[in-house]
């Protein structure tokens, strides 16, 4: 997004939600929502005319295990009419549940089950929140910082007793990123 | 007994995930009333194989063939997001002459992934020509692409800063041949298709998504651009040469399957049109940004100067670090939207990566779409909305 439709979607929003905090990236607008707040803010920038996010264009859960609240849920909006587009965040506890948006943007729905099931962030509101890309019976949420890439279990097929075994994960190399820096 | 009863009970299909009009691996619920679908649901994630996890724990450069594999039918404009949305990090931004290879390449893959979505959606509605005429013409393109980057495929040809390496001696003109004799073939392929009865008769009314539906259910690319609303990231938010190009956007009318299938020939033209344009406007000049902070340096310099290979050693072992901030890159790929967001914390691996894929939004809409259509229907709705289940799988 170009400088001058920054400053205009800014000032738009400065006029009518006053009183959130908004972050000026050198090429987008991040606007802080608390979570109680969520819902009427979402609506807000959805049906005001000038602002007119009628798209949820992503939805991605963050995960700061050292930080309080430790999870973002970072929407990206779009509106095709004003080619402008808004990035809102919201901090959130563990635990803790969000607001769904998908009675604002019905295509939140899949997005909220991908970021249930990959970061296990809770959506209030919700008719259908199953997990949607692990396994059925998956355990843990696998975007989570403390979750391992290789993973805690794995599957195999035991001639023995003739169906599919679960064993936690015992690999000879347990360290694959020689590079890894100390955070 | 005077008078009989019938009760009629909904039955429930499961379609997939192992079908042959499913596209990959989608399962999907079907719950029928006679052939009439009641509702579907369908199932993803048999081929989740944790991309966005896996980016974590990669540098920016090792990242990048991860995007061919997402959708892998249009595996360089995958690229083209992740690129963008690192030298935007970064800073930094290629040559004008690599610029131009990447529209180039990234138009190319536009044409391949159409070519499939038609070859599919033909083979899908009972057309067999069309699939065996389109892989004929994605023969060609796969051979431009494995002489520019060794692989017909998965190339990872796109580099932050700029490409792998410049064009060979002749493919310039090769790839011009082929825009040479491309239109024609689009011209075979509607002869076969735009105006064919039983064509019509599967596609006409079929899915019929209004342009408050598709921007409410997320959708992107052809999509949105068959409910009527002109939306193309090249034209919108312009990215490498594609503002001192001159196109065309193509919509549609009615939002069915057919005025889909309309746009995305329309796109076939447009795409062979860009490619001439950047053939035409094309200056020899480096291929990537030539501070060998970023970029990798040329063989021949690594192998006569120190400073070079050592650059080039760090580069592949422990990767450039990326200054600290968060970027959303979206371009237009074949299928729509694809969005990069990254979190860089100040490291050579991201933080966090999250992928927006078209065909997510796009497949999720099947719910809706498919009510109240019959079960024959179904393989015409999987074929025009283009899905691959690497993008949406991740």
């Amino acid at each position: 997004m170009t400088p001058e439709k920054l400053d205009t979607l800014a000032t738009c929003i400065a006029q009518r939600l006053p009183d959130l905090t908004t972050q000026r990236l050198a090429d987008a607008l991040i606007l802080h929502v608390p979570v109680d707040r969520l819902l009427d803010t979402m609506t807000l920038l959805r049906d005001d005319p000038e602002l007119d996010f009628t798209q949820m264009i992503d939805l991605a859960g963050v995960h700061y295990p050292e930080r309080t609240p430790p999870f973002d849920v970072v929407y990206q909006l779009l509106s095709v009419h004003k080619n402008h587009r808004l990035r809102v965040k919201t901090g959130l506890g563990e635990g803790e549940a969000i607001p769904s948006v998908i009675g604002i943007w019905s295509c939140a729905d899949w997005y909220e089950r991908e970021t249930y099931d990959l970061m296990g962030i809770l959506f209030s509101g919700h008719p259908d929140l199953r997990r949607i890309l692990n396994d059925y019976d998956f355990d843990g949420h696998p975007l989570r910082k403390d979750f391992p890439v290789v993973g805690r279990y794995e599957m195999r097929y035991d001639e023995a007793v003739g169906r599919l075994v679960r064993e936690p994960v015992a690999l000879e190399i347990a360290d694959r990123e020689p590079y890894r820096r100390a955070l | 007994m005077k008078d009989t009863e019938t009760e009629f009970i909904n039955y429930t299909v499961n379609f997939g995930p192992q079908h042959p009009a499913a596209h990959g691996v989608l399962r999907l619920l079907l719950e029928l009333d006679g052939e009439v679908v009641v509702r579907a649901d369908p199932h993803i994630g048999f081929l989740h194989r944790g991309t966005e996890k896996l980016l974590e724990h990669k540098t920016y450069l090792q990242g990048l063939p991860y995007f061919d594999r997402l959708d892998y039918m249009s595996m360089i404009a995958e690229e083209h997001s992740w690129v963008l949305a690192v030298e935007r990090l970064l800073g930094i931004t290629a040559p004008v002459r690599a610029q131009y290879i990447r529209v180039i390449f990234s138009e190319l893959t536009r044409i391949l992934n159409h070519l499939l979505f038609l070859a599919a959606h033909g083979l899908d509605v009972g057309a067999m020509t069309m699939f065996i005429y389109c892989f004929r013409e994605r023969e060609r393109i796969m051979d431009i692409y494995e002489a520019a980057s060794g692989a017909r495929m998965h190339a990872a040809y796109f580099r932050p800063g700029g490409v792998a390496r410049d064009l060979p001696e002749g493919l310039e003109q090769k790839i011009r041949d082929f825009t040479d004799d491309f239109p024609a073939k689009i011209d075979e392929y509607e002869i076969l298709l735009t105006n064919n009865r039983i064509w019509k008769q599967r596609l006409v009314n079929i899915g019929v998504v209004s342009a408050r539906e598709a921007l409410d259910l997320g959708f992107v690319g052809p999509m949105l651009r068959g409910s009527g609303i002109a939306w193309d990231l090249r034209k919108a938010e312009p990215y490498d040469a594609y503002d001192r190009l001159e196109f065309d956007i193509p919509i549609g009318k009615n939002g069915d399957s057919y005025d889909r299938y309309l746009v995305r020939v329309e796109e076939l033209r447009q795409s062979n049109h860009i490619i001439r344009q950047c053939l035409d406007q094309m200056r020899p000049g480096p291929i990537k940004t030539e501070l060998f902070k970023n970029s990798i340096p040329y063989r021949k310099e690594m192998q006569e100067g120190m400073e070079s290979l050592i650059v080039h050693f760090k580069q592949f072992s422990e990767g450039y670090e990326v200054p600290p901030g968060e970027i959303y890159v979206a371009t237009e790929s074949p299928k729509g939207e694809l969005g990069v967001y990254i979190i860089s914390h100040g490291e050579s691996k991201p933080y966090r990566v999250k992928i927006r894929a078209a065909g997510f939004n796009h497949l999720q809409a099947m719910k809706s779409m498919l009510v109240g259509h019959m079960l024959a229907d179904v393989t015409t709705l999987v074929g025009s909305i283009d899905i691959v289940f690497g993008e949406i799988d991740r």
